[in-house]
Protein backbone atom coordinates (compact mmCIF):
# COMPACT_ATOMS: atom_id res chain seq x y z
CA UNK A 1 0.00 0.00 0.00
CA UNK A 2 2.61 2.28 1.09
CA UNK A 3 4.61 1.59 -2.24
CA UNK A 4 1.44 1.89 -4.13
CA UNK A 5 1.34 5.50 -2.66
CA UNK A 6 5.27 6.28 -3.18
CA UNK A 7 4.47 5.58 -6.89
CA UNK A 8 1.92 7.46 -7.68
CA UNK A 9 3.17 10.39 -5.63
CA UNK A 10 6.02 9.89 -7.96
CA UNK A 11 4.91 10.22 -10.74
CA UNK A 12 2.64 13.26 -9.98
CA UNK A 13 5.97 15.15 -8.88
CA UNK A 14 8.02 14.15 -11.99
CA UNK A 15 4.23 15.00 -14.00
CA UNK A 16 4.25 18.40 -11.66
CA UNK A 17 7.91 18.96 -12.34
CA UNK A 18 7.93 18.52 -16.12
CA UNK A 19 5.20 21.14 -16.00
CA UNK A 20 6.86 23.78 -14.35
CA UNK A 21 10.18 23.51 -16.09
CA UNK A 22 7.93 24.38 -19.19
CA UNK A 23 6.07 27.36 -18.07
CA UNK A 24 5.39 29.14 -21.19
CA UNK A 25 3.70 26.17 -22.82
CA UNK A 26 2.03 24.89 -19.73
CA UNK A 27 0.16 28.22 -19.19
CA UNK A 28 -0.87 28.38 -22.49
CA UNK A 29 -2.40 25.29 -22.05
CA UNK A 30 -4.25 25.84 -18.97
CA UNK A 31 -5.05 28.99 -20.23
CA UNK A 32 -7.16 27.60 -23.52
CA UNK A 33 -8.83 24.88 -21.24
CA UNK A 34 -9.63 27.28 -18.92
CA UNK A 35 -11.32 29.41 -21.02
CA UNK A 36 -12.77 26.51 -22.34
CA UNK A 37 -14.40 25.76 -19.55
CA UNK A 38 -14.97 29.25 -17.90
CA UNK A 39 -17.50 30.23 -20.63
CA UNK A 40 -20.80 27.32 -20.13
CA UNK A 41 -19.68 27.54 -16.36
CA UNK A 42 -20.32 31.42 -16.28
CA UNK A 43 -23.07 31.27 -17.90
CA UNK A 44 -24.49 28.39 -16.24
CA UNK A 45 -24.40 30.51 -13.21
CA UNK A 46 -25.85 33.18 -14.40
CA UNK A 47 -28.99 30.92 -15.66
CA UNK A 48 -29.49 29.65 -12.10
CA UNK A 49 -29.51 32.80 -10.82
CA UNK A 50 -32.24 33.84 -12.81
CA UNK A 51 -34.08 30.49 -12.40
CA UNK A 52 -33.65 31.60 -8.64
CA UNK A 53 -34.79 34.91 -8.75
CA UNK A 54 -37.92 33.52 -10.90
CA UNK A 55 -38.39 30.21 -8.55
CA UNK A 56 -40.11 31.26 -6.35
CA UNK A 57 -42.64 33.52 -8.05
CA UNK A 58 -43.42 30.48 -10.49
CA UNK A 59 -44.34 28.49 -7.00
CA UNK A 60 -46.84 31.07 -6.36
CA UNK A 61 -49.64 31.16 -9.44
CA UNK A 62 -51.53 33.29 -7.66
CA UNK A 63 -55.11 34.37 -9.55
CA UNK A 64 -56.06 37.66 -8.93
CA UNK A 65 -60.13 37.81 -9.02
CA UNK A 66 -62.07 41.54 -9.75
CA UNK A 67 -65.41 41.77 -9.36
CA UNK A 68 -67.50 44.32 -11.10
CA UNK A 69 -67.69 47.50 -9.70
CA UNK A 70 -70.55 47.58 -7.72
CA UNK A 71 -70.95 44.37 -6.54
CA UNK A 72 -71.50 44.46 -2.58
CA UNK A 73 -68.68 43.20 0.14
CA UNK A 74 -71.04 40.77 1.22
CA UNK A 75 -71.59 39.02 -2.00
CA UNK A 76 -67.68 38.67 -2.76
CA UNK A 77 -67.33 37.08 0.98
CA UNK A 78 -69.29 34.46 -0.10
CA UNK A 79 -68.21 34.13 -3.49
CA UNK A 80 -64.58 33.81 -1.48
CA UNK A 81 -66.36 30.95 0.74
CA UNK A 82 -67.56 29.35 -2.65
CA UNK A 83 -64.33 29.43 -4.16
CA UNK A 84 -62.75 27.84 -0.60
CA UNK A 85 -65.11 25.10 -0.92
CA UNK A 86 -63.45 24.24 -4.85
CA UNK A 87 -60.74 21.38 -4.41
CA UNK A 88 -57.39 22.86 -5.16
CA UNK A 89 -57.29 25.68 -3.59
CA UNK A 90 -54.90 26.17 -0.69
CA UNK A 91 -55.81 29.98 0.45
CA UNK A 92 -58.55 32.70 -0.68
CA UNK A 93 -57.90 36.31 0.23
CA UNK A 94 -60.67 38.92 0.33
CA UNK A 95 -59.22 42.46 -0.52
CA UNK A 96 -61.62 45.20 0.21
CA UNK A 97 -62.08 48.05 -2.26
CA UNK A 98 -61.40 49.92 0.82
CA UNK A 99 -58.29 48.34 1.77
CA UNK A 100 -57.15 48.14 -1.97
CA UNK A 101 -57.01 51.96 -1.78
CA UNK A 102 -55.52 51.87 1.09
CA UNK A 103 -52.37 50.21 0.19
CA UNK A 104 -52.29 51.47 -3.30
CA UNK A 105 -52.46 54.88 -1.68
CA UNK A 106 -49.36 54.00 0.23
CA UNK A 107 -47.69 52.24 -2.35
CA UNK A 108 -47.83 54.42 -5.08
CA UNK A 109 -47.26 58.02 -4.20
CA UNK A 110 -50.70 59.06 -5.94
CA UNK A 111 -52.31 59.85 -3.10
CA UNK A 112 -52.99 63.48 -3.49
CA UNK A 113 -54.39 62.45 -6.70
CA UNK A 114 -56.57 59.71 -5.10
CA UNK A 115 -58.34 62.48 -3.13
CA UNK A 116 -59.35 64.62 -5.68
CA UNK A 117 -61.70 61.53 -6.48
CA UNK A 118 -64.85 61.26 -4.42
CA UNK A 119 -65.56 57.99 -4.71
CA UNK A 120 -63.05 54.44 -4.62
CA UNK A 121 -62.65 53.54 -8.12
CA UNK A 122 -61.45 49.95 -7.04
CA UNK A 123 -63.17 47.37 -7.00
CA UNK A 124 -63.52 44.64 -4.05
CA UNK A 125 -61.00 41.54 -5.21
CA UNK A 126 -60.25 37.95 -4.36
CA UNK A 127 -56.66 36.74 -4.46
CA UNK A 128 -56.79 33.10 -4.54
CA UNK A 129 -53.99 30.92 -4.36
CA UNK A 130 -54.48 26.82 -5.52
CA UNK A 131 -52.39 24.09 -4.09
CA UNK A 132 -48.87 24.00 -5.01
CA UNK A 133 -50.01 20.38 -6.49
CA UNK A 134 -52.54 22.23 -8.67
CA UNK A 135 -50.80 24.56 -10.43
CA UNK A 136 -50.61 22.62 -13.96
CA UNK A 137 -51.25 24.65 -16.99
CA UNK A 138 -54.78 22.58 -17.28
CA UNK A 139 -55.78 23.27 -13.81
CA UNK A 140 -55.17 26.77 -13.83
CA UNK A 141 -57.30 27.16 -17.04
CA UNK A 142 -60.31 25.15 -15.29
CA UNK A 143 -59.93 27.12 -12.18
CA UNK A 144 -59.33 30.39 -14.74
CA UNK A 145 -62.43 29.02 -16.70
CA UNK A 146 -64.81 28.47 -13.18
CA UNK A 147 -63.80 31.90 -11.93
CA UNK A 148 -65.03 34.33 -15.18
CA UNK A 149 -68.45 32.20 -15.38
CA UNK A 150 -69.46 34.06 -12.49
CA UNK A 151 -71.58 36.69 -13.51
CA UNK A 152 -69.99 39.47 -10.68
CA UNK A 153 -66.46 38.63 -12.01
CA UNK A 154 -65.23 41.76 -14.24
CA UNK A 155 -61.75 40.48 -14.84
CA UNK A 156 -59.38 37.00 -13.59
CA UNK A 157 -55.66 38.15 -13.95
CA UNK A 158 -53.56 35.01 -14.11
CA UNK A 159 -50.07 36.97 -12.90
CA UNK A 160 -47.86 34.38 -13.13
CA UNK A 161 -47.90 33.65 -17.04
CA UNK A 162 -44.85 36.01 -18.10
CA UNK A 163 -42.93 33.90 -15.06
CA UNK A 164 -43.83 30.22 -17.10
CA UNK A 165 -42.62 32.39 -19.77
CA UNK A 166 -39.20 33.20 -18.62
CA UNK A 167 -39.00 29.38 -17.22
CA UNK A 168 -39.24 28.15 -20.71
CA UNK A 169 -36.94 30.47 -22.30
CA UNK A 170 -34.39 30.21 -18.94
CA UNK A 171 -34.84 26.20 -19.95
CA UNK A 172 -33.87 26.95 -23.60
CA UNK A 173 -31.17 28.75 -23.13
CA UNK A 174 -29.95 25.85 -20.15
CA UNK A 175 -29.94 23.64 -22.85
CA UNK A 176 -27.78 25.39 -25.06
CA UNK A 177 -25.52 25.87 -22.46
CA UNK A 178 -25.11 22.36 -22.23
CA UNK A 179 -25.30 21.66 -25.56
CA UNK A 180 -22.08 24.46 -25.78
CA UNK A 181 -20.72 22.53 -22.74
CA UNK A 182 -20.24 19.48 -24.08
CA UNK A 183 -18.94 20.82 -27.25
CA UNK A 184 -16.03 22.94 -25.21
CA UNK A 185 -15.84 19.79 -23.13
CA UNK A 186 -14.87 17.62 -26.52
CA UNK A 187 -12.94 20.50 -27.53
CA UNK A 188 -10.28 20.12 -23.82
CA UNK A 189 -10.29 16.34 -24.64
CA UNK A 190 -8.82 17.26 -27.48
CA UNK A 191 -6.38 19.71 -26.72
CA UNK A 192 -5.10 17.76 -23.81
CA UNK A 193 -4.96 14.83 -25.92
CA UNK A 194 -2.62 16.35 -28.21
CA UNK A 195 -0.24 18.27 -25.71
CA UNK A 196 0.15 14.65 -24.34
CA UNK A 197 0.37 13.39 -27.74
CA UNK A 198 3.26 15.75 -28.46
CA UNK A 199 4.69 15.20 -25.10
CA UNK A 200 4.79 11.68 -25.79
CA UNK A 201 6.76 11.80 -29.46
CA UNK A 202 9.38 14.56 -27.36
CA UNK A 203 10.30 11.70 -24.82
CA UNK A 204 10.35 8.87 -26.88
CA UNK A 205 13.90 7.65 -26.55
CA UNK A 206 13.49 8.24 -22.76
CA UNK A 207 9.94 6.13 -22.95
CA UNK A 208 12.03 3.14 -25.33
CA UNK A 209 15.08 3.24 -22.71
CA UNK A 210 12.45 2.99 -19.77
CA UNK A 211 10.59 0.01 -21.35
CA UNK A 212 14.03 -1.76 -22.73
CA UNK A 213 14.63 -1.61 -18.76
CA UNK A 214 11.52 -3.46 -17.32
CA UNK A 215 9.05 -0.39 -17.40
CA UNK A 216 6.02 -1.73 -17.67
CA UNK A 217 3.12 -0.09 -19.53
CA UNK A 218 1.81 1.35 -16.40
CA UNK A 219 4.67 2.92 -15.19
CA UNK A 220 5.64 4.10 -18.46
CA UNK A 221 1.42 5.89 -18.55
CA UNK A 222 1.73 6.98 -15.05
CA UNK A 223 3.60 10.36 -15.90
CA UNK A 224 1.43 11.00 -18.67
CA UNK A 225 -1.81 10.66 -16.89
CA UNK A 226 -0.88 12.71 -14.28
CA UNK A 227 0.37 15.42 -16.42
CA UNK A 228 -3.59 15.20 -18.02
CA UNK A 229 -4.62 15.52 -14.73
CA UNK A 230 -3.11 18.14 -13.93
CA UNK A 231 -3.46 20.38 -16.89
CA UNK A 232 -7.47 19.84 -16.49
CA UNK A 233 -7.28 20.46 -12.61
CA UNK A 234 -4.94 23.93 -13.36
CA UNK A 235 -7.24 24.61 -16.39
CA UNK A 236 -10.63 24.11 -14.10
CA UNK A 237 -8.85 26.20 -11.62
CA UNK A 238 -8.07 29.22 -13.83
CA UNK A 239 -11.39 29.08 -14.81
CA UNK A 240 -13.10 29.23 -11.31
CA UNK A 241 -11.35 31.91 -10.68
CA UNK A 242 -12.12 33.57 -13.48
CA UNK A 243 -15.70 32.62 -13.48
CA UNK A 244 -15.48 34.12 -10.22
CA UNK A 245 -13.99 37.20 -10.64
CA UNK A 246 -16.66 38.41 -13.52
CA UNK A 247 -19.61 37.48 -11.43
CA UNK A 248 -17.78 39.57 -9.02
CA UNK A 249 -17.48 42.32 -10.73
CA UNK A 250 -20.96 41.98 -12.78
CA UNK A 251 -23.05 42.01 -9.55
CA UNK A 252 -23.00 45.38 -8.26
CA UNK A 253 -24.12 47.07 -11.52
CA UNK A 254 -26.69 43.89 -12.10
CA UNK A 255 -27.85 44.29 -8.36
CA UNK A 256 -28.28 47.95 -9.34
CA UNK A 257 -30.25 47.47 -12.23
CA UNK A 258 -32.75 44.46 -10.80
CA UNK A 259 -33.21 46.89 -7.60
CA UNK A 260 -34.16 50.05 -10.41
CA UNK A 261 -37.26 47.51 -11.65
CA UNK A 262 -37.94 46.20 -7.72
CA UNK A 263 -36.31 42.98 -8.14
CA UNK A 264 -33.99 41.21 -5.54
CA UNK A 265 -32.49 39.19 -8.37
CA UNK A 266 -28.59 39.02 -7.29
CA UNK A 267 -25.51 37.10 -9.76
CA UNK A 268 -24.36 34.42 -7.45
CA UNK A 269 -20.47 33.99 -7.48
CA UNK A 270 -19.91 29.84 -7.41
CA UNK A 271 -20.12 28.29 -4.43
CA UNK A 272 -17.40 25.71 -2.92
CA UNK A 273 -19.62 23.01 -4.27
CA UNK A 274 -19.86 24.16 -7.72
CA UNK A 275 -16.40 25.19 -7.89
CA UNK A 276 -15.49 21.49 -6.32
CA UNK A 277 -18.20 20.03 -9.40
CA UNK A 278 -15.89 22.32 -11.79
CA UNK A 279 -12.35 20.99 -10.58
CA UNK A 280 -13.92 17.20 -10.96
CA UNK A 281 -14.84 17.97 -14.39
CA UNK A 282 -11.66 19.58 -15.28
CA UNK A 283 -9.89 17.09 -13.87
CA UNK A 284 -11.65 13.91 -15.38
CA UNK A 285 -11.28 15.92 -18.59
CA UNK A 286 -7.70 15.63 -18.30
CA UNK A 287 -7.46 12.09 -17.20
CA UNK A 288 -9.97 11.26 -20.33
CA UNK A 289 -7.97 13.15 -22.79
CA UNK A 290 -4.47 11.74 -21.71
CA UNK A 291 -5.45 8.22 -20.95
CA UNK A 292 -6.47 8.09 -25.10
CA UNK A 293 -3.53 9.69 -26.06
CA UNK A 294 -1.47 7.35 -23.83
CA UNK A 295 -3.34 4.51 -24.69
CA UNK A 296 -3.16 5.15 -28.62
CA UNK A 297 0.42 6.58 -28.82
CA UNK A 298 2.53 4.57 -26.27
CA UNK A 299 1.87 0.89 -27.51
CA UNK A 300 3.06 2.28 -30.74
CA UNK A 301 7.23 3.06 -28.92
CA UNK A 302 8.41 -0.53 -29.25
CA UNK A 303 12.21 -0.20 -27.43
CA UNK A 304 14.76 -1.21 -30.67
CA UNK A 305 18.12 -2.30 -29.47
CA UNK B 1 20.47 -19.81 -19.05
CA UNK B 2 20.12 -19.47 -22.97
CA UNK B 3 19.12 -22.04 -25.27
CA UNK B 4 18.56 -21.50 -28.98
CA UNK B 5 16.96 -24.67 -31.01
CA UNK B 6 17.22 -24.23 -34.64
CA UNK B 7 15.70 -20.36 -33.91
CA UNK B 8 15.08 -18.49 -37.23
CA UNK B 9 14.22 -14.75 -37.64
CA UNK B 10 11.86 -13.22 -40.86
CA UNK B 11 11.95 -9.65 -40.44
CA UNK B 12 8.13 -8.05 -41.87
CA UNK B 13 10.43 -6.55 -44.63
CA UNK B 14 11.10 -10.27 -45.87
CA UNK B 15 14.85 -10.27 -44.40
CA UNK B 16 16.16 -13.34 -42.99
CA UNK B 17 18.23 -12.33 -40.16
CA UNK B 18 18.30 -15.76 -38.49
CA UNK B 19 18.07 -19.04 -40.23
CA UNK B 20 18.67 -21.86 -37.96
CA UNK B 21 20.74 -20.76 -35.14
CA UNK B 22 21.28 -23.16 -32.61
CA UNK B 23 23.64 -23.00 -29.18
CA UNK B 24 23.12 -23.27 -26.07
CA UNK B 25 24.88 -21.01 -22.92
CA UNK B 26 25.30 -22.19 -19.70
CA UNK B 27 24.95 -19.94 -16.20
CA UNK B 28 28.10 -18.77 -15.21
CA UNK B 29 29.53 -18.45 -18.87
CA UNK B 30 30.91 -15.66 -20.35
CA UNK B 31 30.64 -15.91 -24.47
CA UNK B 32 31.33 -13.67 -27.32
CA UNK B 33 29.21 -13.72 -29.93
CA UNK B 34 31.40 -12.32 -33.73
CA UNK B 35 30.52 -11.65 -37.13
CA UNK B 36 30.52 -9.42 -39.59
CA UNK B 37 28.19 -6.59 -39.27
CA UNK B 38 24.77 -7.79 -40.66
CA UNK B 39 25.07 -11.72 -40.05
CA UNK B 40 22.88 -12.23 -37.54
CA UNK B 41 24.89 -11.33 -33.85
CA UNK B 42 22.27 -8.38 -33.35
CA UNK B 43 19.40 -10.38 -33.63
CA UNK B 44 20.45 -13.43 -31.51
CA UNK B 45 20.74 -10.38 -28.82
CA UNK B 46 17.05 -8.84 -29.52
CA UNK B 47 15.72 -12.35 -29.60
CA UNK B 48 17.64 -12.90 -25.92
CA UNK B 49 16.23 -9.55 -24.71
CA UNK B 50 12.74 -10.15 -26.11
CA UNK B 51 13.17 -7.48 -28.22
CA UNK B 52 11.83 -9.90 -30.95
CA UNK B 53 10.27 -12.87 -31.10
CA UNK B 54 11.51 -16.23 -33.15
CA UNK B 55 9.67 -16.70 -36.12
CA UNK B 56 10.57 -20.14 -35.94
CA UNK B 57 12.50 -21.98 -33.36
CA UNK B 58 12.32 -22.10 -29.98
CA UNK B 59 14.31 -19.78 -27.53
CA UNK B 60 14.78 -20.40 -23.99
CA UNK B 61 16.18 -17.42 -21.79
CA UNK B 62 16.25 -17.60 -17.88
CA UNK B 63 13.79 -20.33 -17.99
CA UNK B 64 11.23 -18.45 -20.13
CA UNK B 65 9.86 -19.68 -23.87
CA UNK B 66 10.32 -16.27 -25.25
CA UNK B 67 8.01 -17.27 -27.88
CA UNK B 68 4.85 -17.61 -25.93
CA UNK B 69 6.06 -15.48 -23.55
CA UNK B 70 2.66 -12.83 -22.68
CA UNK B 71 3.33 -9.44 -23.43
CA UNK B 72 2.48 -8.60 -19.85
CA UNK B 73 5.29 -10.38 -18.52
CA UNK B 74 8.02 -8.58 -20.84
CA UNK B 75 8.80 -6.14 -17.90
CA UNK B 76 9.50 -8.31 -15.44
CA UNK B 77 11.76 -10.63 -17.84
CA UNK B 78 13.93 -7.82 -18.90
CA UNK B 79 14.46 -6.65 -15.18
CA UNK B 80 16.07 -10.17 -15.22
CA UNK B 81 18.76 -9.22 -17.34
CA UNK B 82 20.89 -6.63 -18.10
CA UNK B 83 21.45 -4.96 -21.29
CA UNK B 84 24.77 -2.76 -22.47
CA UNK B 85 24.56 -0.88 -25.51
CA UNK B 86 27.23 0.31 -28.08
CA UNK B 87 25.26 3.88 -28.05
CA UNK B 88 24.49 3.21 -24.56
CA UNK B 89 21.04 5.36 -24.71
CA UNK B 90 21.73 7.15 -21.79
CA UNK B 91 19.12 9.84 -20.80
CA UNK B 92 21.07 13.48 -21.61
CA UNK B 93 18.45 15.11 -19.23
CA UNK B 94 18.81 13.08 -16.57
CA UNK B 95 21.74 12.95 -14.08
CA UNK B 96 24.05 9.66 -13.60
CA UNK B 97 22.27 9.04 -10.49
CA UNK B 98 18.65 8.55 -12.18
CA UNK B 99 20.00 7.06 -15.64
CA UNK B 100 21.41 4.29 -13.49
CA UNK B 101 18.45 4.08 -10.94
CA UNK B 102 15.66 3.71 -13.92
CA UNK B 103 15.24 -0.16 -13.90
CA UNK B 104 14.94 0.35 -10.19
CA UNK B 105 12.19 3.07 -10.68
CA UNK B 106 10.30 0.98 -12.89
CA UNK B 107 10.60 -2.29 -10.55
CA UNK B 108 8.98 0.13 -8.27
CA UNK B 109 11.78 -0.38 -5.41
CA UNK B 110 11.42 1.60 -2.16
CA UNK B 111 13.79 4.67 -2.26
CA UNK B 112 16.19 3.91 -0.04
CA UNK B 113 16.37 0.65 -1.45
CA UNK B 114 17.40 2.15 -4.46
CA UNK B 115 19.41 4.99 -3.49
CA UNK B 116 21.82 1.58 -1.80
CA UNK B 117 22.31 -0.34 -5.19
CA UNK B 118 22.37 2.14 -7.31
CA UNK B 119 25.30 4.00 -4.97
CA UNK B 120 27.23 0.02 -4.85
CA UNK B 121 26.85 -0.57 -8.71
CA UNK B 122 28.39 3.40 -9.69
CA UNK B 123 31.02 2.43 -7.23
CA UNK B 124 31.86 -0.78 -9.16
CA UNK B 125 32.45 0.99 -12.32
CA UNK B 126 34.42 3.23 -10.30
CA UNK B 127 31.91 6.38 -11.11
CA UNK B 128 30.57 6.87 -7.39
CA UNK B 129 31.89 10.28 -7.26
CA UNK B 130 30.20 12.07 -10.59
CA UNK B 131 26.64 10.79 -9.64
CA UNK B 132 25.29 14.48 -9.95
CA UNK B 133 26.59 14.83 -13.48
CA UNK B 134 24.71 15.01 -16.69
CA UNK B 135 25.63 11.87 -19.25
CA UNK B 136 27.32 14.84 -21.50
CA UNK B 137 29.96 16.19 -18.66
CA UNK B 138 31.48 12.66 -19.29
CA UNK B 139 34.19 11.44 -21.49
CA UNK B 140 32.70 8.04 -23.80
CA UNK B 141 34.20 5.40 -21.69
CA UNK B 142 32.40 6.99 -18.46
CA UNK B 143 29.29 7.16 -20.30
CA UNK B 144 29.61 3.37 -21.33
CA UNK B 145 30.49 2.45 -17.74
CA UNK B 146 27.36 4.61 -16.48
CA UNK B 147 25.70 2.15 -19.46
CA UNK B 148 27.12 -1.41 -17.46
CA UNK B 149 25.88 0.15 -14.35
CA UNK B 150 22.90 0.83 -15.20
CA UNK B 151 22.71 -2.85 -16.70
CA UNK B 152 23.99 -4.59 -13.02
CA UNK B 153 21.80 -2.52 -10.70
CA UNK B 154 19.01 -4.46 -10.92
CA UNK B 155 21.90 -7.65 -9.64
CA UNK B 156 20.62 -9.36 -12.77
CA UNK B 157 22.10 -13.33 -13.56
CA UNK B 158 22.09 -12.90 -17.43
CA UNK B 159 24.20 -9.56 -18.95
CA UNK B 160 24.19 -8.82 -22.69
CA UNK B 161 25.86 -6.12 -24.49
CA UNK B 162 25.71 -5.22 -28.09
CA UNK B 163 29.21 -3.95 -29.36
CA UNK B 164 30.09 -2.53 -25.92
CA UNK B 165 33.46 -1.16 -27.05
CA UNK B 166 32.40 -0.14 -30.65
CA UNK B 167 33.16 3.10 -29.98
CA UNK B 168 36.34 3.14 -27.43
CA UNK B 169 40.17 2.85 -28.02
CA UNK B 170 41.47 -0.45 -26.94
CA UNK B 171 42.94 0.87 -23.65
CA UNK B 172 39.43 1.98 -22.58
CA UNK B 173 38.33 -1.31 -24.63
CA UNK B 174 40.16 -3.78 -22.15
CA UNK B 175 38.89 -1.92 -19.30
CA UNK B 176 35.67 -2.33 -20.46
CA UNK B 177 35.51 -6.21 -20.87
CA UNK B 178 37.95 -6.22 -17.51
CA UNK B 179 34.85 -5.10 -15.42
CA UNK B 180 32.60 -7.58 -17.66
CA UNK B 181 34.98 -10.32 -16.51
CA UNK B 182 34.58 -9.20 -12.79
CA UNK B 183 30.60 -9.26 -13.07
CA UNK B 184 31.08 -12.93 -14.81
CA UNK B 185 33.53 -13.78 -11.81
CA UNK B 186 30.51 -13.63 -9.60
CA UNK B 187 28.80 -15.43 -11.42
CA UNK B 188 26.97 -13.47 -13.88
CA UNK B 189 26.40 -14.28 -17.15
CA UNK B 190 28.02 -12.88 -19.86
CA UNK B 191 26.68 -12.37 -23.46
CA UNK B 192 28.93 -9.57 -25.47
CA UNK B 193 28.59 -9.13 -29.31
CA UNK B 194 31.43 -7.70 -30.81
CA UNK B 195 34.03 -7.34 -34.07
CA UNK B 196 36.68 -6.64 -31.91
CA UNK B 197 38.48 -9.82 -32.58
CA UNK B 198 41.55 -8.67 -31.03
CA UNK B 199 39.53 -8.66 -28.01
CA UNK B 200 38.10 -12.17 -28.61
CA UNK B 201 41.15 -13.94 -29.47
CA UNK B 202 43.32 -13.21 -26.63
CA UNK B 203 40.74 -13.74 -24.23
CA UNK B 204 40.56 -17.63 -24.08
CA UNK B 205 36.63 -17.48 -24.06
CA UNK B 206 34.36 -18.94 -25.88
CA UNK B 207 33.11 -17.78 -29.01
CA UNK B 208 30.32 -18.15 -31.42
CA UNK B 209 30.86 -17.00 -35.03
CA UNK B 210 27.36 -15.73 -36.77
CA UNK B 211 27.55 -15.88 -40.42
CA UNK B 212 24.73 -15.42 -42.88
CA UNK B 213 21.96 -15.83 -40.42
CA UNK B 214 23.75 -18.90 -39.31
CA UNK B 215 25.99 -20.14 -35.88
CA UNK B 216 29.02 -20.97 -38.04
CA UNK B 217 31.29 -21.86 -35.65
CA UNK B 218 30.56 -22.28 -31.77
CA UNK B 219 33.93 -22.58 -30.16
CA UNK B 220 32.89 -23.97 -26.82
CA UNK B 221 29.55 -25.33 -25.36
CA UNK B 222 28.66 -28.87 -24.86
CA UNK B 223 28.33 -30.70 -27.80
CA UNK B 224 30.55 -28.83 -29.59
CA UNK B 225 31.94 -30.54 -32.83
CA UNK B 226 33.53 -28.02 -35.02
CA UNK B 227 37.37 -28.60 -35.78
CA UNK B 228 38.93 -25.01 -34.52
CA UNK B 229 39.61 -22.97 -37.76
CA UNK B 230 42.42 -20.48 -37.51
CA UNK B 231 41.67 -17.34 -36.86
CA UNK B 232 42.82 -16.13 -39.99
CA UNK B 233 40.32 -18.11 -42.06
CA UNK B 234 37.37 -17.23 -39.50
CA UNK B 235 37.80 -13.48 -40.66
CA UNK B 236 37.54 -14.49 -44.16
CA UNK B 237 35.30 -16.87 -44.63
CA UNK B 238 32.10 -14.68 -44.14
CA UNK B 239 33.95 -12.48 -47.06
CA UNK B 240 34.11 -15.36 -49.70
CA UNK B 241 31.69 -16.62 -51.31
CA UNK B 242 33.14 -20.03 -52.28
CA UNK B 243 34.11 -20.75 -48.41
CA UNK B 244 30.96 -19.61 -47.34
CA UNK B 245 28.88 -22.09 -49.30
CA UNK B 246 31.58 -24.97 -48.59
CA UNK B 247 29.20 -27.63 -46.81
CA UNK B 248 32.07 -28.74 -44.93
CA UNK B 249 33.01 -25.19 -43.56
CA UNK B 250 29.55 -24.89 -42.49
CA UNK B 251 28.80 -25.86 -38.96
CA UNK B 252 25.12 -25.81 -38.17
CA UNK B 253 22.62 -27.01 -35.72
CA UNK B 254 24.06 -29.05 -33.08
CA UNK B 255 21.46 -31.77 -33.01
Amino acid sequence: MTGWITRHVQALLFAAGRLARAPFSTAFTVLVIAIALTLPAAFGLFIDSMRNATGELASAVDMTVYFKSGTPLEQARQLAGRAREREGIANVEVISADDALKSFREQSGFGAALDALNENPLPHALVIRPKPDATSTAQIDALHRYLIAWPEVELVQVDTQWVQRLEAILDLLRRLILGTAALLGIGVLAIVGNTIRLEIWNRRAEIEVTKLVGGSNAYVRRPFLYTGLLYGLLGAGLAALLVWTALALLANPVGRLAASYGSAFALQTPSLREVGILLAIGAGLGLLGAWTAAARHLSRITPRA
Amino acid sequence: MIRFDRVSKRYPNGREALNGASFEIVAGEMVYLTGRSGAGKSTILKLIALLERPTRGIAVVNGRNTGTLPARKIPAFRRELGVVFQDHRLLTERNIFDNVALPLYAAHMPLREIDKRVRAALDQVGLLNRATALPLELSVGEQQRVGIARAVVGKPKLLIADEPTGNLDPELSADIIALFRRFNDVGVTVVIATHDIDIVRNSGLREIIVADGRIHQDSGGRESASPQLLPVMRADIGADPALRDDPGLRIEAKR
